[in-house]
């Protein structure tokens, strides 16, 4: 029997982040994903570690960027207004290629919003966390046992491709407490940090990490070469469940919080004799575009559900060509809808579908 | 009635004051619900405080509907379960000491919040020393940071240091949520068994939550009262 424990999704974050050979954490409280530091606060000093409660989220996500460069595994977590503030500094990392995992147990906004569990920071951590061209590899956990196995591909992909890795939870899904179990973890041999900025000890030429070119030509190749990693990502490390599509005519699209309710809708819905099922993206960046468009190939009408106004229904849109009728249904600003709610969603689509 | 003669059984008088403390995620919460429940169902006039001061969502303020519709009074902190990060502690407590000394039949709850939160208990500190109440110790083996016997009673000498008040007792409230097992419970005894004896603290009770049963046959190695308990904590999907 594997080493089993109760624990919040925060928590869950948190010692994977440390199994993983996390060893430096900076962060600033917010709620709801305060958790996060307080337990490695307690954790970090007993395996070596430091856990840093800077001055700000934008002091944080710098003193990310400098352990990131020294080659060390590095995280920040936050919670979304924390996560605008430290959009400036997620660029300039992205700008240097360094490899860091960003937390955000998401929350009410815009501005400050509130602090019950939200979905509405799906277009800024898939679309533009920060500015210029990037992306970041996004991670949405929808339990707690995956708020651990996540926070590990998260750190492994970062390292693998030299990019962000953003772990796009929500306050729910932090707070929640599910059993877990740690013995499960996988580990990938990691490749040596070249590029790090260690210290040569005059035994190699010295590495530097910057985000700034002189010349454009220069800056542009950087670019390609990054969004040609990018492409591997998208080949390699793409991520969905799909439960019950095969005869479904309505796929549902739901990612964390919200597959769950959707996955307790569709069980009374089946009951009901409705052919119901549900893509959930594991990856959000990238996004299962290709499972999507085989999808649209049977099933006859998508309902997309998510915690906020409609947006991650934008890129299901793209993702089937509108070959489909793609409906929304969603609460918002803190609000979380019922199974029944979205029980009532798929009988109303169901009852059109016969007409 | 069972469970104010086992109470009693470990306080000199009958259970009128009990602070329902402990580490943070242990099951607080759910068990003041569940001993509202019991000692109302046993003639007490109940009351629960929910003075955590910690924890954003999962509060006692998610059963005050059922709380009512049982006619057990309950003390929510202005803006629990709202967008506001810190509840205050209302001044509707102050009236329950008055309460406490005029009316016999009168029982109070104290929900207090995990860890640092038993440092709300300091407000009512002149209070609750002068009444005399019953600090109960919730702790759950399987929690992370209170898995060894060593780590719990740091953990309640912490909470003693913060509420400057001393426990009386400990509820094992050792569980994986839905999915306990009588196993998972009676593995963990001797861890609890231990740290009891190094805290020097009688076990009050030994949860199990239904749908598992007391009645289960692997309990009856067991050398400790078992308490029949519901979750009340609030499902989202």
């Amino acid at each position: 029997m594997g080493h089993k424990v109760l624990m919040k999704g925060n928590e869950a974050i948190a010692e994977a982040a440390i199994k993983n050979g996390c060893l430096h954490f900076f962060g600033y409280p917010i709620t709801p994903q305060t958790e996060i530091s307080e337990y490695l606060a307690k954790r970090m000093p007993q395996v070596g570690g430091l856990c840093l409660q800077a001055e700000s989220e934008v002091a944080a996500i710098n003193m990310v960027m400098g352990a990131a460069a020294s080659g060390s595994r590095v995280m920040t977590s936050s919670s979304s207004p924390g996560v605008s503030l430290k959009s400036e500094g997620i660029s300039y990392i992205v700008g240097c290629d360094l490899p860091c995992v960003i937390v955000n147990i998401q929350r009410g906004g815009p501005g400050l919003g509130g602090i019950q569990p939200s979905q509405a920071d799906y277009y800024q951590a898939t679309k533009a966390n920060g500015h210029g061209d990037l992306h970041l590899f996004v991670v949405a956990p929808a339990s707690v046992q995956e708020m651990a196995s996540l926070t590990g591909l998260a750190f492994d992909v970062a390292d693998k491709y030299r990019t962000p890795a953003m772990i796009l939870a929500d306050g729910a899904l932090g707070q929640m407490m599910e059993p877990v179990n740690f013995d499960i973890e996988e580990k990938t041999a990691l490749p040596e940090k070249t590029w790090a900025t260690n210290g040569h000890g005059g035994k190699r030429k010295k590495n530097i990490v910057n985000s700034l070119y002189m010349d454009p030509l220069d800056l542009e190749n950087s670019i390609k070469a990054r969004f040609a990693r990018y492409d591997e990502i998208k080949a390699n490390e793409t991520r969905w469940e799909e439960v019950m599509v095969e005869d479904a005519d309505i796929v549902m699209v739901a990612y964390g919080i919200t597959s769950r309710i959707c996955k307790t809708a569709i069980n009374a819905a089946r009951a009901k004799g409705i052919k119901v099922g549900l893509i959930r993206p594991i990856t959000l960046w990238p996004f299962p575009s290709a499972a999507l468009k085989k999808a649209a190939e049977t099933a006859k009408h998508f309902m997309v559900c998510e915690l906020n106004m409609g947006q991650m229904v934008d890129d299901v849109k793209v993702a089937i060509d509108c070959a489909r009728p793609v409906s929304f249904y969603g609460r918002t600003g803190g609000v979380m809808p019922s199974a029944e709610e979205v029980l009532a969603e798929i009988e109303k689509i169901a009852g059109g579908l016969t007409k | 009635m069972i469970i104010i003669s086992h109470i009693s059984a470990y306080f000199p008088s009958t259970p009128k004051l009990l602070i329902i403390a402990g580490h943070y995620g242990a099951g607080k919460t759910n068990i003041a619900l569940n001993l509202a429940y019991m000692l109302h169902d046993a003639g007490r006039d109940v009351t629960l405080i929910d003075l955590d001061i910690v924890n954003p969502y999962f509060r006692a303020a998610d059963s005050e509907a059922s709380l009512a519709a049982a006619g057990i009074h309950y003390i929510n902190p202005p803006f629990a379960n709202t967008n506001v990060d810190i509840p205050v502690l209302g001044a509707d407590i102050q009236r329950v000491f008055p309460l406490l000394e005029q009316q016999e039949n009168a029982t109070v709850i104290f929900d207090v919040g995990g860890d640092n939160g038993a440092v709300a208990l300091g407000r009512y500190h002149a209070q609750l020393t002068r009444l005399g109440a019953m600090m109960l110790c919730v702790e759950n083996a399987y929690r992370p940071l209170t898995e060894t016997p060593e780590a719990m009673l740091e953990n309640l000498r912490e909470i003693e240091g913060y509420s400057r008040l001393r426990f009386d007792a400990i509820i094992n409230n050792t569980n994986l949520g839905e999915a306990t097992t009588a196993e998972d419970i009676i593995d963990k005894m001797p861890a609890m068994q231990q740290f009891a004896s190094l805290a020097a603290l009688p076990i009050l009770f030994t949860t199990v939550c239904a749908p598992l049963d007391t009645k289960n046959q692997a309990f009856s190695t067991l050398d400790t009262p078992l308490l029949s308990i519901r979750n009340h904590t609030r499902k989202i999907f």
